[in-house]
């Protein structure tokens, strides 16, 4: 269990990133975190995975404080950060390097089958494309088997199609393994087709506003109207973290006017 | 502009129709065309060519000084030099570089001094090398490796501090110790500014040892310089100076050869034309 309790976190310049966070989160459970831009979204997963460290307030793992990297907290950042220098390959297992020869090379292969990209293991990373990188670095967060995995903005930077063929796909992976997911994301549809749990945050300084519980079935289908109905409660409460009024008479046009701009 | 659209194409298209090997025996065409005009100037009598002697007597006595196997003897000498020189100024470089670059208490306490010492012209240490370390092997060595710290440092510092911390962060998720930091991220990923260092370092190693045998040296290809000077050989001059051409040239090129697989992975503009 992930424990996030009253966290704050001041950054030297003076930024208020965050302030008051408290949250908890289930082991296997997929909680997605979304709002307006700069409201301490990725401040709040760099803290939990250790990177920096809270000013105040405290986030424990199954009790043990969390003050630095995390052998059971694995991260995906925003752009794929892979090890130009190391094939794919080797990229996948950068985590594994401490295993036995034979474990590691079994174990990449299979998480390199598992994303489809077997037939790249060899090559540079420059040789991949955006998707395929993205996928590298999921692969490099899961192959390790962490217990928590954090996902900044993962699939932001694909183009609609390989994004939702990602989302699927990390729910497959996660249908495996079943590990603990708290993933940030602009897109309301990721978040809807992902989330037990949304929570809305907004800035200045950043806290939690709103949390809405997403008890739909899986696999979910994005063109039924319950999913259409979340995506509304979710874009709402999102025009309300910008304090935007939503106009009560024509829910169509706040529902595009939301989805088009709120971020 | 009409035409000019028009002939555009014409004035690009023969550039690109300049085979693999006619670009770089351009290069050739001007030293020579000089070559040969001197050449004939001297065979013709329009120049004595006592103070510049013509290509044939410079390859005559290249060939003659090989032949005794005194040039072999002067080359060997300056390139153990060279080869003892560089090793240690790369050995200090890289170490003070490294420990500059990654540790800011470390820069803060080493760097200005550094940059203090950087800042004298290195052949004004001759005088003092000398009263310290003799005129014989060591302070040529010294000097040498005076020479070849300074550029090594600089690129190791520099290159270490502007790792990306993205990738640093990558480490650090993966509780990299600061071992494993150093030897799976930060080398590698300054591998490349590293082998600009190298490079820079020997070159000036190549300009050191010309220095150091200035002084005092009965052996080695800038012996041969000062001896030709003042017997007035200006032939055995020019062939000493191709020695150290060819010298410079291959060794630059030992470190590209033995560096160049180490880089393959680089996604650089660079790469493209690095064939050609
Ligand atoms: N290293 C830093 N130093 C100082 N201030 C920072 C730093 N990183 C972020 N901030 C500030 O903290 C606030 C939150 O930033 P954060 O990156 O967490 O936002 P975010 O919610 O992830 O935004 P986005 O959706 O645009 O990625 C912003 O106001 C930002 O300017
Ligand atoms: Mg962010």
């Amino acid at each position: 269990m992930l424990d996030i309790n009253h966290v704050g976190k001041t950054y030297p310049n003076g930024v208020r990133a965050l302030d008051g966070v408290s949250l908890t989160v289930n082991l296997g459970e997929i909680v997605v975190v979304v709002g307006g831009s700069g409201c301490g979204k990725s401040t709040l997963l760099r803290l939990v995975c250790g990177l920096d460290a809270p000013t105040d307030g405290s986030i424990r793992l199954d009790g043990t404080l969390i003050s630095a990297p995390h052998e059971r907290i694995g991260i995906v950042f925003q752009e794929p950060r892979l090890l130009p220098w190391l094939s794919v390959a080797r990229n996948v297992g950068f985590g594994l390097e401490d295993r036995p020869r034979p474990e590691r090379t079994s174990r990449v292969a299979a998480q390199l089958a598992r994303v489809g990209l077997s037939d790249k293991a060899r090559v540079w990373p420059r040789e991949l494309s955006g998707g395929q990188a993205q996928r590298v670095a999921l692969s490099r967060a899961l192959v390790t088997r962490p217990e928590v995995l954090l996902l900044d903005e993962p699939f932001s930077a694909l183009d609609a199609f390989t994004r939702v063929d990602l989302q699927d796909h990390l729910l497959d992976l996660w249908a495996d393994q079943r590990p603990t997911l708290l993933v940030v994301t602009h897109d309301v549809d990721e978040a809807i087709v992902l989330a037990d749990r949304i929570l809305v945050m907004r800035a200045r300084p950043g806290r939690v506003q709103e949390e809405i519980v997403i008890d739909l079935p899986r696999p979910r289908d994005r063109q039924s109207a319950a999913f259409d109905f979340a995506k509304r409660r979710v874009l709402n409460a999102l025009d309300h973290s910008l304090d935007r009024r939503a106009r009560a008479g024509d829910a169509e046009t706040v529902l595009d006017e939301g989805a088009a701009r709120w971020w | 502009m009409t035409a000019s659209i028009d002939d555009s194409p014409v004035q690009i298209a023969p550039k690109y129709r300049l085979g693999r090997w006619t670009r770089p025996a351009l290069g050739l065409l001007l030293p020579l065309a000089l070559a040969v005009f001197w050449e004939l100037a001297v065979r013709f009598g329009l120049s004595n060519g006592r103070l510049v002697p013509p290509p044939s007597v410079i390859f005559t006595t290249f060939s003659d000084l090989w032949q005794t196997g005194e040039l072999q003897a002067h080359a060997i000498t300056t390139l153990w030099r060279v080869a003892a020189g560089f090793a240690c100024g790369v050995a200090a470089g890289t170490v003070l570089g490294a420990l500059a670059g990654y540790s800011g208490l470390l820069h803060r306490l080493v760097d200005p001094t550094l940059q203090a010492l950087r800042s004298i012209p290195s052949i004004a240490w001759v005088p003092l090398f000398i009263l310290w370390f003799g005129i014989f092997e060591a302070s040529k060595i010294i000097l040498i490796a005076v020479g070849v710290f300074f550029p090594v440092y600089l690129g190791v510092m520099g290159a270490v501090i502007s790792v990306d911390r993205k990738i640093v962060e990558v480490g650090r998720v993966f509780r990299l110790s600061a071992f494993g930091m150093i030897r799976r991220i930060l080398l590698p990923a300054v591998l490349p500014a590293y082998v600009i260092a190298l490079r820079a370092g020997l070159g000036l190693g190549w300009m050191f040892v010309v220095a150091a045998e200035f002084l005092g040296a009965s052996q080695g290809l800038g012996f041969l310089l000062v001896d030709g000077q003042q017997l007035g050989k200006p032939a055995q001059i020019v062939a000493a100076i191709v020695a150290f051409a060819i010298l410079g040239k291959l060794t630059d090129w030992l470190i590209v050869a033995a560096t160049t697989p180490l880089l393959r992975w680089q996604d650089v503009y660079g790469a493209a034309h690095q064939d050609s």
